[in-house]
Formats: structure tokens, C-alpha cells, sequence
């Protein structure tokens, strides 16, 4: 390792760094802008200068910028030097000039990185005595604000979104000290990742839109340690608290995952917490079908009379925490118990358990993800199932140009020189899926095409990898050499990467993409295969697996085999055919734990209102098979309670028998101990909420030791101030008092260091800048492997006895059920749509934008036509979330026709009922 | 974008193509493609900032960003003749300031305004390498050098 | 061989021609033959190594050696595929600068047959002319100069049957000063906003789309036909002291007779100041030039006998430049004119990097605070600081700003005088009523 000096002091830094790295790697304050652990440098702001000395003789020294400046062995240099102090204290003179003196009125200040620099450097008497530029600002969309008078020109959003995320509608325009950073003009923002520019900004330009509105200073924020709730990448989140009210969710740095960044649909699908339709008292149906909020006890009692007679069955949710679905399990037995996925959800997922489970399958982490140089996506439309796992597949095809760079001498993280030199060079990244997808522009090719062809490509691939003549296939000459150019980039690869997942419905596709990781396997190769599964516990929910399927509970109910079912957040028009439930629904006792208004809790006789992540504490498993903890933000509004406290609750109440099965299910913990003594493939699951490790009798604070109000906020109720409610969950408080763990790994709820209020604070957490937090990385991996056999659930087809059959596509922003409850992702969604090839739109007399009527099951939605060449005719593409009330599975028959009534939405909003 | 319709008239796809002809990437293309746009337009509109942007198979905000970067591409309307007065250091010192006066004051516009009858642009422009005859002054491709303030009336006169 | 032809290589033709220079005239006085004789009878290697024997050095202004540029670009097998560019910077927006027009307009073909051998040295089947976008004759002369040399196998394909082919174009620039920038200039080529490039990678490992690419100056380019015709040793004689070759150099403001002069390397500032310009105009008294356009240091009149030449102006403090000399009067107020060229400066910055966007335009704003009888104590503390931390080359990202800082900081030494009086007196001594000093 080169050591270096600063300051006098040798210190051992990594091999391949930069000064600027290397010295807050060492916990050095050094101030910067331009540069980002994740974007690299750029020597745009000239803010982390230090003197360089070329020897020990040399004691004059040269400017030079960290940022810039390999940490070659024996490098000498300061940071103190009066040359390096007075000039960076100069640049922050030259970025003031113009930047407004308006933090008290922006949503940045007290987490600003400018302001943390200012002070830092000493700045304080301003002598410019000229005018300051002004901007017009431009309108985002419903997730950005944009307040360009504020800009310091750093180059970071620009670099972000479209070096970074590969956005083509933002970009830095005109010249000298005019620059403007936005779109060509006023309109939505088209990335998924927009919302990043928040936390990419050192300063106030970009801000969040929803949080704005009701806005809080981050030192009055209460956060936890959080998971987002989106899809089943379980990105690290932040999200943060005041008045009862989920704020705003910031990026929780998670070196393996998300490493800085989230999706939109993460940080503004959260806002689904403060809904109009959260469920927040427990209630009871009345004969006429409406509800009354009834005191918990009460409900609980109807519920348990309801248990006292007959089987009781439980379903399950792939969003629900590990324990409330353990809980339930056990509350109702195993072989009452059904996971809570669509029969045709629960075949994939099979599909999927078993490729991980394999022999020699490596699933990557998204860091994996990004050091791949060999791409095959199969099926999956990535960025709209799993965007961030899209945007690590962006960075992953840059591998080549980090070689080629390094073969020209230039430092990977010198990123200017990188991609100007790199520009030519490319990792290869095949892609088949349904739709064109926003990949393309980083595909070496691309083929669209419906479920079955793509598996039939990827076993195409996978005979031409082992060798083995497969059997004779229809391909077209295009697939066929298209699986060829895969093959052969594969196998020539160091990294290969199969991607696939549930979202094109097929479990055949993801049976390809695991033969073509098969293939691969063996020799020197570091295979990975990464399966997307939909939701952010589907592979907690499936490996906890249960003895019966959704199909078999519905019959069970529906044919009065048993006459109570619990549906633990689950909504299940999603899951089954209105028909099928109203059936099953009608006959039963329906007792629901739920956090929010649907089909289902409007068809239950007892409805407990179910916490939030935001409210509770648990374990979600990733698709890696990682068990991540989330932990409660903040306690929740009314009788809402986390749902294995209802069902805990509810077994008490109900006697003897039930309360025994879920007997020491005290706290949170004493349910995750007791699912991994039970479970093998969870042993080590209780592993994801360690210790703090602190001193008896400290605990780590969930607000910052500035917050402020706690004297009064609650003045208007009572003059006396409450005393904070006590967290029997986790080594967390809900106060400012106590301490934070030196290794923080995952019980980090704020990132805040003396001098850094902003998010850059998190160098000060991390072993190295940019690196793992100390602590390590969050959360356990399971070993999927010891997944019990779990009955294999070979869904029936669906049977295409209609015109039309249907393919599932997905959307970022209206797929997730959750996230489209958030007054912003609504805004942000696009209209309900269907997917038709032009020939077919053509024979039905539709156009594009046109109103498409379509039928199943008695079921009729009407939505606008998108018509796309890249369709296959003959289908239609329902994208999930967007069929309200028409449940879609993959293949079915389906009526398609003109509608001649319809009415778009109005804009941008997607039509609720 | 596919449903755009393409303004640019069969000349100026022609030149446009022939210049992308030449360069390795359509998108290097950029900055001809806008001089010769404006060349027959005088400047680049929004729509002729799609079109080029479509024609080229780039993003508007990635012409735009190269459009608003450049001096000589418009991105506002001017008027049939552009004038340019060199304000650097040599026709400094040779009295542009003059120049730049009896400009203003014969046209009735300050730098960047355009006269109301659309006749004429004035901007200032930095150095145009004849320096040995400053100060001097451009209007649309004609250089007169040596410009005093009282040959300004007839230098426009040249151009109607 | 006329006297002239021998010794003003780059002008002798344009004299005898009495202007332009077509393709006839020029083939007349010799021209192609250096190319004929590169392409049929010397190896790539050997030109690259008689232009570095000839020790030519860039007459862009940086003075960098050209041969050893060329030496640098990867040959043979270790050039890959052979995509290479061959780039003349034809972008003159040095202010006070007015070389590379005249020689463009007049004698195109000598340009273009320096192109030519340059890119046969690096084997760049590709060359560009990076044209100032104003030069609309310039322009017209050249593209018509590439025709005529295609139409007589001097470029294209097959070069003089020799087997060597090369495609010359011409991109006309959207204007911007930062083009004259060696890696801003590869970005506007690129179709780019003109922002300047980190190094590494260096342009002749990874240029212009990330090829192995060299830029060299107009006026550089046509010094090499006569390299190669007459040897690197005719070269080295041409120069008067260290430095080989004719230069053309040019003085501009209140002398008698502004102009251009092709003479050797070394000719002391006084004899071009005096012998060719005529110096001063009556009434008007000498205080300062800038001896290589506007991002020189200035001279003074104890600089004037110095020579010419990259380490004598160098070691004043100064650098040679371009070549072509703004002479400063007495009827400019130094205030004034430092505000002059710190608004060109700031307004050309192309707003990357924060010393010299934001940086810039703040001392504009001071110089025309002082200017305005607005100066305050502590001003030219500020100016001294700032042209400090600016100035210094590595402190910036490209050296745009530290040009910017060379006239501020040395008028700031030589005429302090002036800056204090006009915040002393809170007034411009050379304005009365707001216009400048008439000449006595």
C-alpha cells in the first residue's frame, strides 16, 4: 500500500486512489464539490486544493488539486499550507459571488454542503459589491423543485443524470459564469432517478418537491434506518419524521446495493405513509357494508369469535415484514398457511428459488452488478421492475472503457478522461424483452420479443455455450445470431451476467437464464446470475413458503372447507379474479391487517389497521437472498400497530390454543429468533438487527442533537412536554439523547459529522470514501440453498381462449401498489395504458391515444392505446397496477376492442377505482 | 420525435448529411449543422433545434447545450444583417468605443437589440485578426477596417 | 532561389504575388515539392525527425516543439486500427492577433501542404481544419485549395501515388475563444460545447474521438514544407539567436504603420517596433506592449532591446506568444484597458471551472469599479491576491485564466501608479466627462 504524507503524518492509503480520496479516507477535512465517490473527479470546482511537495527537500510546494492527484507512494503534501488554505477559501469567495444569501428560506439549509464548505473554509465578509446573477428557473415536475440562482456550477447533476444515469433530457447549457443546468425547456424530468439530483446537489437547485410542501429542517427530521418498500432490490433508505408525518426519504448508503442512489419510485413512493386512505383504526363491518371504527379490543374480540369455529386460514404477503408473516404462519399452522402470491407469482418465484439454489450460481449484490463485463438480460424490463438494478446495469457496461483507460494510463476515477477516451469502448449487454426498454441505447443489441421466444433464445444460448446441440427451434435468422453474438460475448467474458426475473411472467424465461448461467459455469469465470423477483419480501414470503396456495384458500373458503381467513397485507384484487374472491370472500369470516384502503379490507368484517415500514420494525429479504432489518421511524398515528403485534394480539384474545403458538412474541426480536430457530434458510436472519455495541444504558438517537420544538410542539395540546415514547424494538430512541456506534453498519438513522451537516457526512461512517461502512454492510445473506424443498407450484396456463392474449409489462411509477398511493408518484405516473402492434391496432380501428377497451372474466378496463412496433400481434401488453379490477395473468385470453367512450384522465393522475 | 415533422428543407439535410459524411459520429456534426441552418434562417428557432436535433439522432437538450455554448449560433431572432463591432484590446485602443457609440446611436439600439425594421443586429464580437487595421467592424461576412465614427453611416448603407 | 524565397519562407510568395497565391503560382515557386519529395522518398519517421532536428516550435503561442509532438502519436503496430487525425487550429481569436488570416487568405496552399506532411509523418489518414468561423475568406480560399490539390493528387486518396491517403475537412467553428485550446478544440470538433479536457490522456495518445490526434497552429504548419525542402539546418540559420526560423510578427495600436513582417527568430522588439511599424504616431508616447497578444505579460520600455524569442521574453516575465504586438500609449488609461481585457477574458471563460468563470468577471468588475472613481483601499490587495491564486498555471483547469492574469498582474507591477491614482482620487485622470483623452 502507498503511503503518503500530510501534513507531517504518514498515513497508508489504497493503491489506485486520489489524494482527495485518500485524505477522507483518513477522516481528514479536506472540502470539495465537484468530485463524488460515485461520479469521480473532474477538477471542475478547485475547491480541494493542497499544497504538493516533489520531495523532502521541497518545501515551497505547488497547488495542486487532491481530487485530481494519484495518492502515488511518497507523496507529500498538505492541507494546512497557507497557499491551500487561502486559495480554497478564495474559491468559496468566487462561488459566492452569485449565490444567494437565502438559506434561511431554502429547503437545503442545515444540510448544505456549500454552507458546511463556507464555514469550513472561513468565509465569512463578503467584498463583492456587484449584482447577483439571476435565473429563471424552470418547471421539473411534480417530484423537483429547481432554483438555479443558487447553482456553484459544481457539473454534478449534469454529470449524474446524463453521464451517469443516461438521461437525455438535461444537460448544461450556455457558457462562462451563465452556465444553466436543466432541460432544453420547462417539463417532467424522464428519468427514474431524477429525484437523486436532491442529495447529488451540494446546494439548494434541486430539492424535494413533496417534502417542500411540508417542510422540516434535517435537524428536526426523526429517521430510522430503513428498506424501501418499492421492489425487491431493498435499497437502504433514510426516511425521516416530524409531526406524525413521514417527511421525505433521503438515500441510506449501502456499499453492496444502492451505494448512493435511489429510484423515484423509493424516495417518492414512501409517501404512501401519509395517504388519505391509511387505515388508522381498527373497525367492523356493518350489515349495510359500512364501517365502524371500533375500539382495538373490540375488534380483536369479533375476530377471535370468528377463530373460536372452523379452520382458520392465513394469507400471507410478499410485502409484509418476515415476522408478521412468520406470525401469521404460526398462528394459523403451516398448512393454513399460503404466502400470499397469485398461484401463477408463486410458480415463478419456485422457478426462481430453485436456479439460486443451484449448484455454482452466484447471485451478485448490484455492486457485482456493476463490475459485470458481460451482459445477458432476459425477459426482464429492468428499469421499470427494478430501476436501480438498471442503473447498475449502466455502469456495468463501462467496464471495457475503465480497461481501455487503464491501458492509456488514465485512473478509473478521472472521469472525463475515462469517457473521453472510452467512448468507443463498451461491455456488451444483450437484452430480449418484450418492449423496446431504456437500456437499448446501452445494448450492443436488442431484440423484442414475447415470453416464449425469449426463453427459447436463452436456451439457444446456453446449447451454444455447452456445446450441446439443443433442440431444433424456430428462431428466426436475426435470433439466431443474435443468441450467437450473446454466446460468444458471454463466454469470452470475466464477469458474465445473466439477468432475468418474474417480470415477464414466464418461469420457462427465468429456467433459460438459469441453463445459460449453467453454461457458463466452470473454468475461470465469475458467473452471476441475478433474478428480479416483484416486491420487497417476495423471496421472504416464498422461502418461508406455507401449505397451501392462494388458489387452494380461495377454494378451501369458497366451498366452506374453512370459514375464517386472516390477509395479512395483501391486497388481493391484485392476486386473484374478482369472480374467484368475491366468492370466496362472501362466505367467510374476513379478518384483514392492513395499512391502507383497497378490495380487500373494504371486503373484510374486521379490519386491523396495520403499521407501515415507517412504523415498525422487521426483516425484509431481498432478492439476494439478503435479510435486511428496517426499524421503525417513528410510532405511527392512532391505533396502527405493527401487524405481528395484531396477530400476537389477536392469539391472546382468542385463547389458549392460538396463544401458545405465538407465545414470547414479546418483542420484534423474540419473533425473528423464533423464525430462525424454526426455519434453517433463516438461522442467521436475527443477524440483520445486531447490537449497538454501546455503553449499558446509551442508545442511538434518532434525531439529531439540534433538534429542535420538543418543548413545544405539542404545546397546543398540552403544555406539558410528553415525555418521548420508549423503543422496546431496538437499540434506537426516539430522542436526541445517547450516542452514535463508531461502526455504525446498519444503525446509522442520520448521517451527521462535526462541520458536515450534509449527506457527504457519510465519509466520516465509511472505512474508506466511498467504501463499506464500518460495520460493515448491511444486513445478512441467507443461504438459499437451505430452503426446504418448497412444493413446486406448477401453475396451470392460462388458458388463451380469447383473441387476444395478454403479456405483462410493468411501469416504474404505477406497477408498485404502494408507491401509487403517494400524492407524487400518482402526478409523476402516466395514464393507464395498453401495449398493441400496429397491425393489430389497425384492424381494431384504434390509434395511439385512442381509447382500448379490454375484457376478461366478465372485467372490463379501459385504457389508452400505446402502439408500439416492437409488439408481437396477436397480444396485448396490460401493465400492472394500470388494469385496476381486471386481475392479469400472463397469457390469458383477453377481448380487446375500440372504445369509443373513453376519456383520458385527466393529466397525469391515474384513474382510482 | 418520430412524429415530428422535419422542417429542414432537401438543401439542408443535404449539407447537413454531407458534413456528417465526413465524422466519425452524426453527432459531431452538430455545429456545421447549425450554421448551416442559420445560415439560411438566420437563426435557429426551437423548432429548427429539434429538427437538426432529429435529423443528427441527438437529444434537443444535447443541441441546445452545444447551440446556447457558441457565440455565433443565435438561439434568438436577428435582424437580415448581423453587425459586429470588435471591442478587444487592439480596436480597444483604437478608439472602438467611438465606433461602438455612433453604432448605437445611428441604429437606435444598444449591443444585442435589433432595429424595429429588422435590418440590423448589432453585437459586439471579440478580436477578427485585423488587427493592423482597427478598429474594425463586420457586418454579415463584408470587414471594413480602419472604421471611424463617422464612416458608420455609410458602411450600413451597404446593406439594406 | 530568390534572396526572399530563401529567407521568408512563409511570406515570400504572398510578396511576389502581390496577394493571393493560387495553385499555379504556388507550384511555381516550389510548392508540392517538399510533399513529393515526404511521401516518395522518406520514411513518415524522417520528416517527424528533420522538423525535430529543425527544432520548430509552436507558433500557437505555447512554443511546444513540434517534432517531438509528432514523435509522441503511436506508429506502426502500436497504432491499432490507424485511425489518426492530423488537426490545424485555425481558430485566431488571440486578441491583438492577425497571423494565421494572412496567411490562410493568401497562401492556403502553403498551409495546406504543411497539413499534408504532417499528417504523412503521423500517418493520420484524416486531417481537419479547426477554422475561426469569421474568416468567411479564409474559408472559401481554403476549401477551394483543398479541391485544386485533390484535382492534382496532392490529397485523398493515393497521394502522389505513393500509397498514402489523406482526407483534409473543414469545420468552421461556432466561436468561442477556448477553441484556440488544444482539448477544448477536440471537444468543439467533437460537436461539443469547447470545454477543455483533462490530461491524461494527452491528444497524441487519445485525442479527438479518442484517436490519437495532433493539433498544431497555422502558422507552425507552414513553416514545415520549407523544413522539409531545405532542410532542418537551412531552418536553424533562418533564426537570429536560440530559436530557429522566421516568425511572423506584428504590432498593432498607435504606431505609424501597423502591420506583419516575416523576420528572423530573435529580431529585437525595437526594430520591429521602431524599424518595421514606424513607431509611435505623433503625439502618442510609448508605455507598454504586449508582445504576444492579449495574454501576454506587458513590456516595457526597458524591455525593448530584448529579443524576440521564446527564453529572452520568457525570462522577462513575459512570453513570446503569438508574436504580434499590442503597442499601449499614453492616451489609454491602464485601468481601463485591463478592464478591456478582463471582460474578454470573463466573457469568453467557458464556465467550467470556478477561478476563472466566476473569478473573472469579479475582477472585471472591480478593475471598472476603479475605473468609475469607485475604487476602494484594499482593491489592488484584492487584484494582487486573486491574479495570484488565478494566475498561477495549475491552479485553473485549462490555462485560459492564467493568460487572463498575465496583463493584470504585470500592469498591476509596471503601472501601479495608475490604479492608485484612480482610487486616490476617486476618478479616472484620462477621462474627462466620460470620454477618453484626446492626443495632444
Amino acid at each position: 500500500m502507498p503511503t503518503i504524507e500530510v501534513d507531517g503524518v504518514r498515513y497508508e492509503v489504497r493503491e489506485g486512489a486520489n489524494l482527495l480520496q485518500a485524505c477522507l479516507s483518513q477522516g481528514l477535512d479536506l472540502p470539495y464539490f465537484c468530485w463524488h465517490p460515485s461520479l469521480g473527479s473532474v477538477g471542475a470546482c478547485r475547491q480541494c486544493a493542497v499544497v504538493q511537495y516533489k520531495d523532502e527537500e521541497d518545501t515551497q510546494g505547488k497547488l495542486t488539486m487532491a481530487c485530481m492527484t494519484p495518492a502515488a507512494d511518497g507523496t507529500r503534501l498538505s492541507i494546512d499550507a497557507d497557499e491551500a488554505v487561502g486559495f480554497r477559501a478564495s474559491v468559496i469567495e468566487w462561488l459566492m459571488l452569485n449565490h444567494p444569501h437565502d438559506c434561511p428560506v431554502c429547503e437545503e439549509g442545515g444540510e448544505c454542503h456549500l454552507q458546511d464548505m463556507t464555514v469550513m473554509t472561513g468565509h465569512t465578509v463578503r467584498r463583492y459589491r456587484g449584482r447577483k446573477r439571476t435565473f429563471r428557473n424552470q418547471y421539473l415536475g411534480p417530484l423537483l423543485n429547481h432554483e438555479m440562482n443558487r447553482c456553484i456550477t459544481c457539473y454534478r447533476c449534469v454529470r449524474f443524470y446524463r453521464d451517469y444515469a443516461g438521461g437525455r433530457d438535461f444537460d448544461a447549457f450556455g457558457s462562462r459564469d451563465r452556465m444553466y443546468f436543466g432541460r432544453a425547456e420547462d417539463g417532467v424530468l424522464e428519468s427514474e432517478f431524477a429525484g437523486n439530483l436532491v442529495e447529488v446537489c451540494p446546494t439548494g437547485v434541486f430539492t424535494d418537491k413533496p417534502f417542500s410542501r411540508t417542510y422540516t429542517r434535517k435537524w428536526d427530521l426523526t429517521s430510522a434506518p430503513s428498506i424501501c418498500h418499492g421492489c425487491g432490490v431493498g435499497c437502504n433508505t433514510l426516511p425521516g419524521e416530524r409531526y406524525g408525518a413521514l417527511k421525505r426519504v433521503h438515500n441510506r448508503y449501502h456499499s453492496e446495493i444502492n451505494g448512493y442512489f435511489l429510484c423515484d419510485r423509493g424516495r417518492f413512493g414512501a409517501g404512501f405513509v401519509n395517504a388519505d386512505g391509511r387505515l388508522h383504526s381498527a373497525g367492523l363491518r356493518r350489515d349495510d357494508g359500512s364501517f365502524d371504527p371500533v375500539p382495538p379490543d373490540e375488534a380483536l374480540r369479533r375476530a377471535a369469535a370468528a377463530m373460536a369455529n372452523g379452520r382458520v386460514l392465513g394469507i400471507g404477503s410478499p410485502r409484509a415484514s418476515m415476522e408478521s408473516n412468520f406470525a401469521l404462519a404460526s398462528l394459523v399452522g403451516r398448512e393454513q398457511f399460503c404466502s400470499g402470491f397469485a398461484d401463477y407469482q408463486a410458480g415463478l418465484m419456485a422457478a426462481v428459488v430453485e436456479a439460486m439454489a443451484g449448484p455454482a450460481i452466484h447471485v451478485p449484490t448490484l455492486q457485482d452488478v456493476e463490475a459485470a463485463d458481460a451482459v445477458l438480460v432476459l425477459g426482464e424490463d429492468v428499469a421499470n421492475t427494478a430501476p436501480r438494478l438498471a442503473l447498475a446495469l449502466r455502469q456495468s457496461v463501462r467496464n471495457e472503457s475503465f480497461a481501455a483507460a487503464a491501458d492509456a494510463s488514465i485512473p478509473v476515477w478521472q472521469d472525463a478522461g475515462v469517457r473521453n477516451h472510452g467512448a468507443a469502448y463498451r461491455s456488451p449487454l444483450y437484452q430480449a424483452a418484450v418492449l423496446g426498454t431504456r437500456l437499448d441505447d446501452i445494448a450492443e443489441a436488442s431484440v423484442c420479443c414475447p415470453p416464449e421466444t425469449a426463453a427459447e433464445l436463452g436456451e439457444r444460448v446456453a446449447d451454444q455455450l455447452g456445446q450441446r446441440s439443443g433442440a431444433d427451434t424456430a428462431l428466426s435468422d436475426d435470433l439466431r445470431d443474435f443468441a450467437a453474438a450473446a454466446a460468444q460475448a458471454l463466454g469470452d467474458a470475466k464477469r458474465p451476467l445473466i439477468i432475468s426475473g418474474t417480470g415477464s411472467g414466464s418461469a420457462a424465461v427465468i429456467r433459460a437464464a438459469a441453463a445459460v448461467a449453467r453454461a457458463l459455469a466452470g473454468g475461470e469465470r465469475d458467473v452471476s446470475l441475478c433474478l428480479n423477483v416483484p416486491e420487497c419480501n417476495s423471496l421472504g414470503a416464498h422461502l418461508l413458503g406455507g401449505g397451501m396456495t392462494l388458489a387452494e384458500a380461495l377454494t378451501s373458503l369458497e366451498q366452506g372447507e374453512a370459514d375464517t381467513v386472516i390477509v395479512l397485507e395483501n391486497e388481493l384484487s391484485r392476486r386473484a379474479e374478482a369472480g374467484r374472491l368475491t366468492a370466496a370472500v362472501e362466505r367467510a369470516n374476513v379478518i384483514v391487517v392492513d395499512c391502507q384502503e383497497g378490495w380487500t379490507p373494504e371486503h373484510a368484517d374486521v379490519v386491523l389497521p396495520a403499521a407501515t415500514f415507517a412504523e415498525s420494525d422487521g426483516t425484509w429479504v431481498n432478492y439476494e437472498g439478503r435479510a435486511q432489518r428496517f426499524y421503525r421511524v417513528f410510532p405511527g398515528r392512532g391505533d396502527c400497530a405493527p401487524a405481528w403485534q395484531w396477530l400476537t394480539r389477536l392469539a391472546r384474545t382468542a385463547g389458549q390454543e392460538f396463544a401458545e403458538r405465538l407465545a414470547g412474541f414479546e418483542h420484534v426480536a423474540d419473533v425473528t429468533a423464533a423464525l430462525a430457530r424454526e426455519h434453517a434458510v433463516f438461522a442467521e436472519a436475527d443477524d440483520a438487527a445486531p447490537e449497538a455495541g454501546l455503553p449499558a444504558g446509551l442508545r442511538v438517537p434518532r434525531q439529531p442533537h439540534r433538534y429542535s420544538g420538543r418543548t413545544a410542539m405539542h404545546a397546543h395540546v398540552s403544555v406539558h412536554e410528553p415525555r418521548p415514547p420508549a423503543d422496546t424494538e431496538s437499540p434506537l430512541a426516539f430522542s436526541m439523547e445517547g450516542q452514535q456506534p463508531r461502526d455504525p453498519g446498519v444503525l446509522l438513522p442520520f448521517s451527521w459529522a462535526p462541520g458536515w451537516n450534509s449527506n457527504q457526512s457519510v465519509y466520516k461512517f465509511q472505512a474508506e470514501a466511498g467504501g463499506a461502512l464500518r460495520g460493515g454492510p448491511a444486513g445478512v445473506r441467507l443461504d438459499v440453498t437451505r430452503a426446504a424443498a418448497g412444493r413446486r407450484v406448477e401453475a396451470p396456463a392460462a388458458a388463451a381462449d380469447r383473441p387476444f392474449r395478454a403479456l405483462p409489462l410493468q411501469d416504474v411509477f404505477a406497477s408498485d401498489e404502494l408507491s401509487l398511493h403517494a400524492a407524487a408518484i400518482r402526478q409523476r405516473a402516466a395514464q393507464p395504458y395498453a401495449v398493441l402492434a400496429p397491425a393489430d391496432a389497425q384492424g381494431l380501428g384504434i390509434t395511439a391515444g385512442s381509447g382500448v377497451r379490454v375484457v376478461s372474466g366478465g372485467v372490463t378496463v379501459s385504457l389508452a392505446a400505446r402502439i408500439d412496433p416492437t409488439m408481437v400481434s396477436g397480444a396485448v401488453g396490460l401493465v400492472e397496477g394500470m388494469t385496476k379490477g381486471l386481475f392479469v395473468e400472463p397469457g390469458m385470453g383477453v377481448d380487446v376492442s375500440a372504445d369509443p367512450d373513453y376519456v383520458p384522465p385527466s393529466d397525469g393522475v391515474i384513474a382510482r377505482g | 420525435m418520430s412524429e415530428l415533422i422535419n422542417p429542414l428543407s432537401e438543401e439542408e439535410i443535404a449539407a447537413i448529411e454531407a458534413e456528417a459524411a465526413h465524422l466519425p459520429e452524426r453527432r459531431s456534426a452538430a455545429i456545421e449543422a447549425l450554421r448551416i441552418v442559420q445560415a439560411k434562417r438566420g437563426w435557429i428557432s426551437d423548432e429548427s433545434l429539434g429538427a437538426i436535433a432529429h435529423q443528427l439522432g441527438m437529444s434537443i437538450d444535447a443541441l441546445d447545450a452545444v447551440a446556447t455554448f457558441y457565440n455565433l449560433i443565435f438561439r434568438q431572432p436577428v435582424g437580415r444583417h448581423v453587425v459586429m463591432y470588435c471591442d478587444s484590446v487592439s480596436c480597444y485602443i483604437m478608439g472602438c468605443e467611438a465606433v461602438k457609440a455612433r453604432l448605437c446611436h445611428e441604429l437606435g439600439v444598444e449591443p444585442g437589440g435589433t432595429t424595429v425594421d429588422d435590418r440590423f443586429t448589432l453585437l459586439p464580437t471579440v478580436c477578427l485578426g485585423a488587427c493592423d487595421r482597427a478598429p474594425v467592424v463586420m457586418v454579415d461576412e463584408t470587414l471594413y477596417g480602419n472604421v471611424s465614427a463617422d464612416a458608420i453611416q455609410e458602411l450600413l448603407s451597404d446593406h439594406d | 532561389m530568390t534572396e526572399d524565397a530563401e529567407n521568408k519562407p512563409l511570406s515570400a510568395r504572398i510578396t511576389a504575388a502581390g496577394g493571393f497565391v493560387d495553385i499555379d503560382a504556388y507550384e511555381q515557386g516550389g510548392g508540392y515539392q517538399a510533399l513529393r519529395h515526404a511521401v516518395t522518398a522518406m520514411a513518415p519517421e524522417d520528416v517527424t525527425q528533420t522538423v525535430k532536428d529543425a527544432n520548430l516550435r509552436g507558433r500557437g503561442g505555447a512554443g511546444f516543439p513540434t517534432g517531438v509532438k509528432w514523435s509522441f502519436v503511436p506508429m506502426g503496430d502500436d497504432a491499432g486500427d490507424g485511425v489518426k487525425y492530423l488537426i490545424c487550429n485555425a481558430d485566431e481569436m488571440e486578441p491583438g492577433t492577425f497571423k494565421d488570416r494572412y496567411l490562410m487568405e493568401n497562401d492556403p496552399h502553403l498551409l495546406l501542404e504543411g497539413i499534408l506532411l504532417g499528417a504523412y509523418a503521423i500517418q493520420a489518414p484524416q486531417a481537419y481544419v479547426f477554422m475561426r468561423g469569421e474568416y468567411h475568406l479564409a474559408a472559401r480560399r481554403l476549401e477551394e485549395a483543398i479541391a485544386a490539390a485533390e484535382a492534382r493528387g496532392y490529397c485523398g486518396k493515393d497521394v502522389l501515388g505513393s500509397g498514402f491517403s489523406v482526407a483534409v475537412g473543414l469545420h468552421r467553428s461556432g466561436g468561442r475563444y477556448l477553441c484556440g485550446e488544444e482539448t477544448a478544440l477536440l471537444n468543439a470538433l467533437e460537436g461539443r460545447p469547447a470545454q477543455p479536457r483533462a490530461r491524461p490522456p494527452f491528444p497524441p495518445a487519445s485525442g479527438a474521438w479518442g484517436r490519437p490526434s495532433i493539433v498544431n497552429n497555422v502558422e507552425t504548419l507552414c513553416n514545415v514544407p520549407g523544413i522539409i525542402r531545405h532542410g532542418a539546418a537551412w531552418y536553424q540559420q533562418l533564426g537570429r539567436g536560440e530559436d530557429a526560423g522566421t516568425k511572423l510578427f506584428g504590432a498593432s495600436g498607435r504606431v505609424r504603420s501597423p502591420g506583419l513582417w516575416e523576420l528572423p527568430m530573435g529580431t529585437p522588439i525595437r526594430e520591429i517596433l521602431y524599424d518595421h511599424a514606424g513607431g509611435m504616431q505623433d503625439g502618442y508616447a510609448f508605455r507598454g506592449l504586449l508582445p504576444g497578444g492579449a495574454s501576454t505579460d506587458f513590456l516595457v520600455e526597458e524591455h525593448l532591446d530584448l529579443p524576440m524569442d521564446y527564453a529572452a521574453i520568457g525570462n522577462a516575465g513575459s512570453r513570446l506568444g503569438t508574436g504580434t504586438m499590442i503597442v499601449v500609449d499614453d492616451s489609454v488609461c491602464v485601468v481601463d484597458l485591463s478592464r478591456n481585457l478582463q471582460h474578454f477574458f470573463a466573457q469568453e471563460s467557458c464556465g467550467f471551472c470556478t477561478p476563472c468563470r466566476d473569478g473573472l468577471p469579479w475582477l472585471e468588475s472591480v478593475l471598472a469599479d476603479i475605473e468609475a472613481g469607485r475604487g476602494e483601499p484594499g482593491d489592488l490587495e484584492l487584484l494582487d491576491r486573486n491574479a495570484h491564486y488565478i494566475g498561477v498555471p495549475g491552479h485553473t483547469f485549462c490555462v485560459h485564466a492564467t493568460g487572463a492574469m498575465e496583463p493584470l498582474a504585470s500592469a498591476l507591477k509596471y503601472f501601479r501608479d495608475d490604479f492608485e491614482a484612480h482610487i486616490r482620487e476617486r476618478r479616472c485622470p484620462h477621462r474627462q466627462h466620460g470620454l477618453r483623452r484626446e492626443p495632444i
